[in-house]
This record gives structure tokens, C-alpha cells and sequence, in this order.
């Protein structure tokens, strides 16, 4: 495909979209499928037949909504309308353009001038929703690789590279590496091969951002890495996503499909000198594979198990080869950043954190789903206007960034902005953008003891500190748990923390006692009473709230 | 039956030709030889680690390491609770709890052969907590009456 073609092929479909009547999307992600999509998708295709509007309504499928607690959802075009908690019942109102049929679905319309939209600001999301993943013109008609076209036509590697970095896009797997500056290095490196690695092994649990995106809107994360292809001179690409996300593996694997078909992927794209190839590479279920050099163990077919770094895998990654490893959703950012401009780019955000931050709301709070906001955005306003508060009259206890390697942020720090350094300030970690909300039934020492035994399960098992300590640590919060343990325990506890922090080989291991000092430092009070007291505040340790110490959890 | 059977050594055989009989191809081989036999034998094993030229050690390595593949046969049903935070949150090891009672431990199929069950770290699932995939199909707001009827349908004691 050429340029012309490709913007042909673009004012083609939006032609086209342009002379329906209706276009009805139904979303077919994860969360509005096991509440029942597919169901409603065919009674929708159905009415659409018996009203005999083929041709004029369209039914497709598209990637999240975002509001997963009223699934399914789903928009129609021709009033612009969205709907929650959408049964097949309701597909021919939906179709219909009578008034009488839009009055009868007048109580699942969503406002989207509440909090929970208005207050959002889509970036990364942008397609998510509007567009078909099975197809690619509809990425097409939304602008879909003219990013790639232009850096193929207007801009050299070096130029692409100094546009990222001028951006001040970072990392958002969770570290938070400036993502140009990764590039450069990457591009510095002289080999005739080089690799691209798209981490979609999203194993924090509460998090489902990328499995969204990739769900949604997978020739975005395709595109980002065909630039990132162009910016560092690599030849192959590779996708690492978790065995779990069925759906999100079968859709890129059409998407890549599609790409090779049109020749956006392969050899000459563009009838440029730019070749490029995707691969995608599924887990197996293990947790430390979202750990770079883990990860390209298990590219590479061995356990994933870290190794010393550095080398870091810019210089010696794949195959010993330069490696750039990005996260999904840093990828997704670098089309939208060449088609605006990186100035465009960083007016959103904050001085060190810029653009938008994608979040599953998940837990003890009334909207849960997937939001997109500026960073900076305090935490009060995601969880109280978008997220619309605690569910039951109960009082928020405590919300949770960062999975396993984050922490637990209390009540008395809701004001704080949410980016990289402020919340690191605070103890815990942005990481990849799991939130989860806690609220006064939550016993914050079992919450410790549930991210203890999953670092626990899930050390690889290669170096001592992380093997052992995790072990260790648990043991010591399940006697906590069943009010069996002393003071001294908490200073063993402390020591532990401190000695998996330093010495431990990667980041799962360093990051381990994050979970247990946040709730330490915030929840003290409650450890103390099952210590001292033998109870438990929230009524959650069952060995405590039945009184005897013989029966455990 | 024995035809069956050809055809999936057939298109294990397959599945490796396309990787070149190449050792890095190791766990998308044993995905495919898992997706066709449903977990892997000490002979599949061996199998794969001849094939593709690796020693047996690594394989069984391998093959051990990661939580998604199987070395016992699965019963009839496959239930897997979700215990990933928002799940765990929404009160899933009450479920875990009931299933490990009536049926099996975790990883584990119950004697009978009825019901495996297993333990999921988040299935992305999160804004339906708690879920549980019940024979490859995800049930969200999981409630212990429904599993428990559920369990009495299919002939749980």
C-alpha cells in the first residue's frame, strides 16, 4: 500500500460510515461478554434484518466502553446515545427510530455529562469503543497509520526518536523509564539485528488495562511499534501476552493478519526500505515474566527467570541482540504523539509526568472499569466523581496501586496527584494502573498476607532473598492473621522488608515488602489489635472473629 | 479412537515443523501438544524434548516452571476461581473455600474425576468480581449459593 492509497482507503470508509442511517456498537470486551454481548450483538444483527435495514444500520463489535459494572454497553451513532445494562430484549427499540421505542430505553441511556466521562480524557482510549478490532479500515478511517506514513515520509529515525523524547512520554509498565531515551539507546547500538518487544504480560492482579487495548484497538499497538521499528533500525517485533487473554490474543493475531495484507507489516511498508515483522509470543502463566529479562527468557523458550542486569536489554537482549521493550500502552501513545506533536503531548499532564494515564477501577467502588485521565489528576477526583464512590454507605478504607510491588494509600492522602513521583512519595508506585479501592471490611493485615502469598507463588525461585524471604514473610503475617504472633514479630517483619528491598535480584523480590511497610506505615493500628488485642478491626481473620486460634483462614 | 490419535501426533508434529524443530519454540510446542492432549504426559514430554533436541531436564524444567500447563490429566469440569485483588476483594476465597471442600485443593482434580479446580492470578475480569471460569466460560458477581447450586447440578456431593 502506498501513502495515497492508504488516505483513499481512509475517506472511503468514513464515506461510507457517513451514509448509514446507524451504527450500533456493541461492546465486545471481556467484562460486557460474560455479561452477555454476544447475546445481544445477534439480537441486534437480527433486528436489523427484520426491519429490513441492512445496508443502512450497521451492528459491530467494539473494544471497551469503559463503565464494566453496567455491562453490556452500547452506543448507537444516530443519536450518539449510550446505553448500560443492555439485554436482547431491548434490540429492536435500539434499531427502531420511533420515539415510543427511544422512550422505552430512556432508563438505561447513560448520562456522559456525569463525572464518570466528562471528567476523563481519552488519549490511549480514543478508538476504544468507536472502532470494529476485527477490522482494520475502521482503524483506517480513524486516522490509523498516518502516524506510521509520516515518519516513513517526513521524518528520519533520528527525528522520530528526538519527537518521543521531547514528548516526555515514560514508561507504563510501572518504572517509568523516558521512553526516547530508551529509544536512543536502542538506536545507538550497531547490529544488523535488532529486536521490538510489546510486554503484554499485564500479571498484576486488578489490572486489565492493556488486555482493553489490545482488545480494542490492537493495529494502535501495532502501529507504535512499527514506529519505534523505523526509530531504533529493528527488523522483528514480538508481542508477549498473557495465555489468560484469549480474546486479546485472537484479535491481534487477525490484526497482524490484516496488517501483513495491506502491507503496513512485512517487507517495503510503504514501498520504503522499512521492513518489519510481528510475532506474538503467549505466556504461560507466570507472574515474573512482566520482568524484562524474565520476559526474553521466555521469548526465547526457557524459564522465565531474570538475570543480573545489566547488560540492560537495549544493549544485550533477544538472542544477545539490542532489545527495545516497551508496554502495550506506551506503545499505543506513539501514534497519537507523531500525528499532534509532542507539544501536544505534554500540555497534558504534569512537570515531570505527561499525558494521560489509563486505570482499572476495580474493588469496593461504584464504577468500576477502565478510565483514562490526565496524570496528576487526584486521586479523590478518580475515585469519588468518576468512580462515583463507595458502594453500601461504607467508609473508603484504602485504595491500592501498583499490585504486588505497590502499596496502600489511606483516606488521609486522597489529594494527592496521581503521578510517578507523588505517589512513590507516598509509598507506593503508579505501576501499570491497577486501582483497586478498599473500604472499612477490608482487613488491611490479610490484604499484606494476600500480596505476600502471591510474591510468594510466584518467585521464580532464583535468588535466595526473594525465595526464602517471601516465605518467611508470609508465615509471619499468617500467625498476625490468627493472633499468634508477638511485637518482636513486627521487627522481624521490618528487617525482612528492608533485606528482600536491597538484595534481592529483580524487581519482584525488591518490590515484595512495598505492600507490607505501606500498610505498616498507614495501618499500624490495626496490626496492633490483632497482636495485642487478638482482634480483628474489620472482622475478616476468621481464626480472630471466631475467637479460637485452631481454626485458620 | 486410534485415529484420533494419529491426527494429533500429526498435528503436534506439525506445530513443531513450523518452528523449525527449533529449541526456543519449546513452550509454544507444548501449548499446542497441551491444547491437544489436554495436559502433558511423562511421554509427551519425552517426546518433545527428542524432537526438538533438548534435554528432557529442560522440558520437564519448563514445563514445571510456568502455572498454565498441566501434568495430570483434568477431570470433567474445570472450575477456577479468580484470587486476583478485586476478586479477592469481592470475597472470592469464600469460593475457593467451598470449591476446596466439595470438590479438590487447588490444582487439583477431586477423586471422582468430576471437577477440577483451580486458581486464577486476575483474569482481567475485575469489574464483575468475583469470577470464576467454568469450563472455559467466565460466570461473573459469583455468589456462594450459585456455585453451591451449581456443584449439586452436575453431581457434586
Amino acid at each position: 500500500m502506498t501513502i495515497e492509497e492508504l488516505t483513499e482507503q481512509q475517506e472511503q470508509e468514513q464515506e461510507r460510515q457517513r451514509g448509514l442511517e446507524n451504527r450500533i456498537c456493541v461492546c465486545t470486551a471481556a467484562g460486557c461478554i460474560s455479561a452477555g454481548a454476544e447475546a445481544v450483538k445477534k439480537a441486534l444483527t437480527d433486528a436489523v434484518k427484520a426491519a429490513g435495514k441492512e445496508g443502512k444500520v450497521e451492528v459491530c463489535g467494539t473494544g471497551c466502553l469503559g463503565l464494566c459494572s453496567k455491562g453490556p454497553m452500547v452506543r448507537t451513532s444516530a443519536d450518539g446515545a449510550l446505553y448500560g445494562d443492555v439485554t436482547p430484549e431491548d434490540a429492536a427499540a435500539l434499531v427502531s427510530d420511533a420515539p415510543a421505542d427511544k422512550a422505552k430505553l430512556a432508563g438505561k441511556r447513560l448520562d456522559e455529562k456525569s463525572d464518570f466521562f466528562s471528567k476523563q480524557h481519552k488519549v490511549v482510549l480514543s478508538n476504544s469503543g468507536r472502532v470494529d478490532p476485527e477490522r482494520i479500515v475502521d482503524y483506517i478511517a480513524e486516522g490509523g497509520y498516518q502516524a506510521l506514513a509520516k515518519v516513513i515520509a517526513e521524518m528520519t529515525p533520528q527525528q522520530v526518536i528526538e519527537e518521543v523524547k521531547a514528548s516526555g512520554l515514560r514508561g507504563r509498565g510501572g518504572a517509568g523509564y523516558t521512553t526516547g531515551l530508551k529509544w536512543e539507546l536502542v538506536a545507538k547500538q550497531r547490529s544488523d539485528i535488532k529486536y521490538i518487544v510489546c510486554n503484554a504480560d499485564e500479571g498484576d492482579p486488578g489490572a486489565f488495562m492493556d488486555r482493553s487495548v489490545l482488545e480494542g484497538d490492537p493495529h494502535r499497538v501495532l502501529e507504535g511499534m512499527a514506529i519505534a521499528a523505523y526509530a531504533v533500525g529493528a527488523q522483528q517485533g514480538f508481542i508477549y501476552v498473557r495465555g489468560e487473554y484469549g480474546l486479546a490474543i485472537q484479535r491481534l493475531q487477525t490484526a497482524i493478519k490484516q496488517a501483513e495484507r495491506e502491507r503496513l507489516l512485512g517487507n517495503r511498508i510503504f514501498e520504503s526500505g522499512l521492513q518489519f515483522r510481528v510475532d506474538i509470543r503467549i505466556g504461560a502463566g507466570a507472574f515474573v515474566c512482566g520482568e524484562e529479562t524474565a520476559l526474553l527468557a521466555s521469548i526465547e523458550g526457557r524459564r522465565g527467570q531474570p538475570r543480573q542486569r545489566p547488560p540492560y536489554p537495549p544493549e544485550a537482549g533477544l538472542w544477545g541482540r539490542p532489545t527495545l521493550i516497551n508496554n502495550v500502552e506506551t506503545f499505543a501513545n506513539i501514534p497519537p504523539i507523531i500525528n499532534n506533536g509532542s507539544k501536544w503531548f505534554s500540555s497534558v499532564g504534569t512537570a515531570t509526568s505527561k499525558g494521560t494515564k489509563v486505570f482499572a477501577l476495580a474493588g469496593k467502588i461504584n464504577n468500576t472499569g477502565l478510565i483514562e485521565v490526565p496524570m496528576g489528576t487526584p486521586l479523590r477526583t478518580i475515585l469519588f466523581e468518576i468512580g462515583g464512590g463507595i458502594p453500601g454507605g461504607h467508609k473508603f478504607k484504602a485504595a491500592q496501586t501498583g499490585g504486588p510491588s505497590g502499596g496502600c494509600i489511606p483516606a488521609e492522602h486522597l489529594d494527592t496527584p496521581v503521578d510517578y513521583e507523588s505517589l512513590s512519595k507516598i509509598g507506593s508506585i503508579m505501576g501499570s494502573g491497577g486501582l483497586i479501592v478498599m473500604d472499612d471490611t477490608s482487613c488491611m493485615v490479610d490484604v499484606a498476607r494476600f500480596f505476600m502469598e502471591f510474591c510468594m507463588d510466584e518467585s521464580c525461585g532464583k535468588c535466595i532473598p526473594c525465595r526464602a524471604g517471601t516465605v518467611q514473610m508470609h508465615d509471619t503475617l499468617v500467625r498476625i492473621t490468627k493472633g499468634e504472633a508477638t511485637e518482636t514479630d513486627i521487627e522481624l517483619l521490618k528487617e525482612m522488608c528492608e533485606l528482600l528491598r536491597e538484595t534481592s535480584l529483580c524487581g519482584l523480590g525488591q518490590t515484595a515488602p512495598n505492600p507490607v511497610l505501606s500498610t505498616l506505615k498507614y495501618f499500624g493500628e490495626e496490626y496492633a489489635a490483632h497482636i495485642q488485642d487478638h482482634r480483628c478491626p474489620a472482622g475478616q481473620c476468621q481464626a480472630l472473629a471466631a475467637g479460637s486460634k485452631e481454626s485458620g483462614k | 479412537m486410534a485415529a484420533a490419535r494419529d491426527n494429533r501426533e500429526k498435528m503436534l508434529e506439525r506445530a513443531m515443523s513450523r518452528y523449525h524443530y527449533s529449541g526456543d519454540a519449546l513452550i509454544e510446542v507444548l501449548h499446542t501438544a497441551q491444547e491437544l492432549y489436554g495436559f502433558l504426559s511423562p511421554d509427551l514430554l519425552n517426546t518433545i524434548a527428542r524432537k526438538l533436541k533438548l534435554p528432557p531436564s529442560r522440558v520437564l524444567g519448563v514445563a514445571t516452571f510456568y502455572h498454565f500447563f498441566s501434568l495430570a490429566p483434568k477431570g470433567e469440569h474445570s472450575m477456577t476461581v479468580c484470587l486476583g485483588t478485586a476478586c479477592y476483594v469481592a470475597g472470592s476465597l469464600g469460593l475457593m473455600n467451598t470449591l476446596e471442600h466439595r470438590c479438590a485443593k487447588a490444582g487439583t482434580t477431586s477423586p471422582d474425576g468430576k471437577v477440577s479446580v483451580g486458581a486464577a492470578r486476575c483474569i482481567g475480569a475485575c469489574g464483575i468480581a468475583p469470577a470464576v471460569i467454568y469450563d472455559g466460560r467466565i460466570m461473573g458477581r459469583v455468589t456462594q449459593e450459585q456455585l453451591n447450586k451449581e456443584l449439586d447440578r452436575i453431581g457434586v456431593k
